[in-house]
């Protein structure tokens, strides 16, 4: 049977220079240290309905997050990196959102997933007790659209997320750089 | 018992109770008032023993409410469902907490969200929202300025 072995999907950002007896690494360690944190996320164990069972298939084998470095769910925000919204949040649960997100130790990432995440979705009109976007308790780095989202979308998510930390940039300059680009 | 048996059985012991088959059991449509003493002979007559209230719910037709009870039995393998005609201004109807345990929670389910005042309710307080929440959400008339966005 043959094996393919295909190149890893983010490249050691950097350049090696073979010498006798041995190699010189060349880099920037601001570019090492992102590439380190993006391939090595742990998203905390946090659902609220029916897109966390779409994440929790995002885990599983069949499509597995743990290739892209997402691994273990951790049970604790102390030892989370990424928090995926997953469902809808309610008023009662904002305050648990909020607290959990400020235990999370710096840096830490959002990611918004499905529509009620987004913006509350099919419960944005006519309803007393949803949160119109969970953007209105914390910040958040990748939306994602689908009620619920294919695992698939899920798992460009995650890849964007960490286009974004190897960028190295903040919210605020990744913006500003889009608003020069005219976009 | 069998649907059929068990309307039939319903109609000779309540001539004067509205009895028909719904989409998948025998309805009663009864008047509030009666239902303790109809109550009392579903849950300990030996021929239905209506011992499991597996739902208990209230629907909002902005003229009235109608209080849903749905009945089963463990022990016949058969179901019932009772439906309570409310007045909308002063919702009022006595509670099953008497018979069945299990209505403790759901009437107060029902008054946090629905209004319904159940007489001799042991303890009728707000179940899921807050303690110092104005108003009953599940209303149709239910108005919330600052969390509802109407379409």
């Amino acid at each position: 049977m043959d094996v393919k072995i295909t190149e890893p999907t983010t490249p050691f950002p950097g350049s090696v220079h073979e010498t006798p007896g041995g190699g010189i690494v060349l880099s920037a360690l601001d570019d090492v240290i992102n590439w380190a944190r993006s391939n090595s996320l742990w998203p905390l164990v946090f659902g609220t309905s029916c897109c966390a069972i779409e994440m929790m298939s995002v885990a599983a084998a069949k499509y597995d997050f743990s290739r892209f470095g997402f691994e273990v769910f951790r049970a604790s925000p102390r030892q989370a990196d990424v928090i995926i919204i997953s469902g809808t949040i309610v008023n009662k649960m904002a305050p648990v959102l909020k607290r959990l997100y400020d235990q999370m130790p710096e840096p830490k990432y959002v990611i918004a997933m499905g529509a009620c995440a987004t913006s509350g979705g099919p419960f944005f009109y006519n309803t007393y007790s949803v949160v119109k976007g969970a953007d209105h308790i914390i910040p958040v780095d990748v939306y994602v659209a689908g009620c619920p989202p294919r695992p698939e979308a899920l798992l460009h998510a995650l890849i964007s997320l960490q286009e974004k930390i190897k960028s190295g940039m903040t919210r605020e300059q990744i913006k500003s750089t889009l608003a020069e680009d005219g976009k | 018992m069998e649907n059929d048996a068990l309307l039939n059985s319903l109609q000779t012991s309540f001539p004067d109770a509205a009895c028909a088959i719904g989409s998948d059991w025998p309805e009663i449509d009864i008047d509030g008032s009666d239902l303790l003493t109809l109550i009392q002979k579903l849950r300990y007559d030996e021929q239905w023993t209506f011992d499991y209230l597996f739902c208990e719910t209230c629907v909002d037709w902005k003229t009235h409410f109608t209080m849903v009870y749905h009945l089963s039995s463990t022990k016949h393998r058969h179901s019932v469902v009772l439906k309570a005609k409310l007045d909308h201004d002063k919702p009022q109807i006595e509670s099953l907490v008497g018979f069945y345990k299990t209505a403790d929670m759901l009437e107060r389910e029902v008054y946090d969200l629905m209004g319904i005042e159940f007489l001799n309710h042991p303890d009728l307080r707000r179940l899921l929202l807050t303690e110092d929440w104005v108003g009953y959400p599940l209303r149709k008339d239910y108005e919330d300025p600052i969390n509802m966005i109407r379409l």
